[in-house]
């Protein structure tokens, strides 16, 4: 695998063989992947085909049970730890749907992760400073920092949100679950340049989960892979994606529909999918 | 419209008995004919007596006493006469004065009456009252402040205080009450016309105390009183609040936070009888539980009687169930006598601790019991946010916070 981009930076996220569950059903069947500071990843697929499940594992959310497999990152056991380790050891997932708290403040929020992820409290003026300015960047009106996490806001205020902590945090694998889907053209504007402010720093991996290709002209992948049936079934450059857009999934066999049109929110179940 | 009104209202009871006590609901503004109720609605009329015996003996069953442990209520049940205090520790600003009145004085002929047995024991028993009086048109700043603590359970201590605010005053008055006791107490607040009051009330007992209290309080015309309930200490603590209007205009606001822990029984009842034209009412209470066998009970009437027209009243309680085998009552009860009235609703609901959240905040790297933390003083914000005197907010974020940290969650 060939990489454009600097390799010194070092971190690795390497994912082998995973398989994993959601109330014994299996929903991951044996995902390999490895992502590098520095590249972007594209992973596309139909709908229940498993890319959330992949998202959330990795992150460790408590629903999904790991049945087997590895995931490590700098050679650090991933799923040995905590969900708060894990984001504190450099991992970031940019919510699909972003959980409303209600009564803590963002900026309350912000400061509080800051302080976990960095190991020590940012000094107070210099973090004032510091928000405020990716908030600007984000073209996120200052009132929002003093509003309950979540709570209220619009689809894609509630992107913008991820993408501010994705800026502030620095991480250096970023799981992005369809960070893209129900923006408007500039706040999809707004949202890639975000991503792609961390990708110039050269420092973070990411890890797109999308469903169209037109975030993908914003944000250009290194690698595209094709996700059906819960493991990924054809990996290759950016190409591949204006391929699924043309095409869809169809020749996967998956219910075939190009990936760039709308596609319905219900659930598809895996195992009625058969891969290529 | 009528059959509306009364759908709402069922519809909302089926909810609390199929839920198990979530729902939400507000009921239409303006709406014009009375309400016929189906007979199982209509509460029994309210006895107030100064009579112990006026009311019957409590067994439990009774319908003001059925989320209670009346066993660990017995003592004071029992109604033994008793000489014994709570040690008092007072700071009056200037102008506000403080004095001791027998069974017979006159003032006492003036307070509502108590509302259930254990209320008219204590007021009987109390033989006599501590008089708290701000002079008419006095705006005092500073709070008034009175400590009670209890220094043991040898003797039940039954207390009545008269809290007597002149027309246009304005003042705060906060009681505190700490250490271990069995304590029966009325308290009864009588605010002058145009007069403001805020009322706090903070229970911060030992573990094994027990408090029972009916705090009366009648609004003035024009008046204005906020009474604030502050539970998180006690073995059984079981706060009965009612209020009345004396004139038009009248407007009170009562918050409620509470916090219960392994084998506590935090109980607040309040009602609100609108009898008078044009007032106003907020009832916010909300409590965080955890641990086995904590237990809280919040039961919140609202009456709008045919001549209150113009009424404004809106009541709402959330709970927050830390740990699974909590059990929190909600119990809200709106009945209206007329339609021409400004607007009356009620919001109820009981939830779990969301792991969702909980996910989220640890997802960026917040450690597990910060995160927790986070969520329930997210949950009590706005409640504390309400209270707007900005020491107090303070100090009970402080509480809460203390009380997390003992909670271990
Ligand atoms: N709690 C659960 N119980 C049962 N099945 C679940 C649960 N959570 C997820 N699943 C199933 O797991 C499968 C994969 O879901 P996942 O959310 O990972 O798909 P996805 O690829 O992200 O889909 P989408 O494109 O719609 O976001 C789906 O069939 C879904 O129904
Ligand atoms: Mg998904």
């Amino acid at each position: 695998m060939s990489t454009p981009q600097n390799r010194a930076a070092g971190s690795v996220l390497s994912i082998r063989g995973l398989e994993v569950a959601v109330e014994d059903k299996t929903i991951l069947r044996g995902v390999d992947l490895t992502v590098r500071s520095g590249e972007t990843h594209a992973i596309m697929g139909p709908n229940g085909s498993g890319k959330s499940t992949l998202a959330y594992s990795v992150a460790g959310h408590p629903k999904y049970t790991v049945t087997g497999g590895t995931v490590t990152l700098d050679g650090e056991d991933v799923l040995a730890m905590t969900v708060d380790e894990r984001a504190r050891a450099g991992l970031f997932l940019a919510m699909q749907y972003p959980v409303e708290v209600p009564g803590v403040s963002v900026s309350n929020f912000l400061r509080s992760a800051a302080t976990a992820v960095r190991g020590e409290a940012p000094k107070l003026r210099l973090w004032v400073k510091e928000q405020k300015e990716a908030m600007a960047r984000l073209e996120m009106d200052p009132a929002f920092a003093e509003r309950s996490v979540n709570e209220g806001f619009s689809g894609g205020e509630k992107k913008r949100h991820e993408i501010l902590q994705l800026e502030l945090l620095k991480p250096k694998i970023a799981i992005l679950d369809e960070t893209d889907s129900g923006l408007d053209v500039d706040a999809l504007r707004v949202v890639s340049e975000g991503v792609n402010r961390v990708r110039e720093s050269g420092e973070s991996g990411v890890l797109l989960i999308t469903h169209y290709t037109r975030i993908l002209r914003y944000i250009e992948p290194d690698f595209v892979h094709v996700f059906i049936g819960g493991r990924i079934v054809e990996q290759g450059g950016k190409e591949l994606a204006d391929e699924l857009e043309a095409n869809g999934y169809a020749k996967y066999g998956a219910a075939a529909e190009p990936a760039g049109k709308s596609l319905p929110m219900g659930p598809v179940v895996p195992g009625a999918v058969t891969t290529a | 419209m009528a059959s509306k009104i009364a759908d709402v209202i069922a519809t909302e009871r089926t909810a609390l008995k199929e839920t198990g006590g979530v729902t939400d609901g507000s009921i239409a503004t303006n709406v014009k004919p009375l309400t016929p109720r189906s007979p199982a609605d209509v509460r029994p009329e309210r006895i107030t007596s100064r009579d112990p015996d006026a009311f019957p003996a409590v067994t439990g069953r009774e319908e003001e006493w059925r989320f209670t442990p009346v066993d660990r209520l017995r003592v004071l049940l029992d109604g033994a006469p008793s000489d014994a205090r709570l040690q008092e520790k007072t700071e009056l600003p200037e102008g506000v004065s403080l004095r001791e009145v027998g069974s017979d004085d006159p003032l006492l002929a003036t307070v509502p009456d108590p509302v259930d047995r254990l209320s008219a024991l204590a007021m009987r028993n109390a033989d006599g009252a501590v008089v708290i009086s701000i002079p008419a048109d006095a705006q005092v700043t500073a709070p008034v402040l009175v400590d009670l603590r209890g220094t043991g359970q040898a003797e039940v201590i039954w207390g009545h205080v008269v809290i007597e605010v002149g027309r246009h005053a304005k003042a705060t008055v906060v009681f505190e009450h700490g250490g271990d006791a069995r304590y029966a107490a009325c308290v009864s607040v009588l605010v002058g016309d145009g007069a403001h009051l805020d009322l706090v009330s903070v229970q911060e007992w030992d573990s094994t105390a027990v408090h029972s209290q009916h705090t009366a309080i009648r609004v003035g015309r024009d008046a204005r009183v906020r009474g604030i309930d502050v539970t998180l200490g006690g073995d059984v603590v079981r706060l009965v609040k009612t209020v009345e209007y004396a004139g038009p205009g009248g407007d009170a606001e009562l918050l409620g936070l509470y916090f219960a822990d392994v084998g506590q029984h935090l109980e607040h009842r309040l009602f609100v009888d609108h009898a008078a034209p044009s007032c106003r009412s907020r009832v916010t209470y909300k409590g965080a539980l955890q641990g086995d066998s904590a237990r809280t009970v919040w039961v919140g009437d609202v009456l709008i009687r045919a001549a209150a027209t113009g009424t404004d009243t809106y009541e709402l309680n959330r709970n927050l169930l830390l740990t699974p085998e909590a059990r929190a009552d909600s119990v809200p009860n709106l009945e209206i006598e007329t339609g021409e009235i400004l607007g009356a609703g009620h919001a109820s609901a009981t939830g779990r601790f969301d792991d969702e959240q909980l996910f989220y905040l640890q997802a960026r790297g917040i450690p597990a019991d910060e995160a927790r933390r986070m969520v329930v003083r997210g949950f009590f914000a706005d409640v504390i946010n309400e209270i707007g005197i900005a020491s107090l907010e303070e100090r009970l974020l402080a509480a809460v916070e203390a009380e997390l940290e003992r909670t271990k969650l």
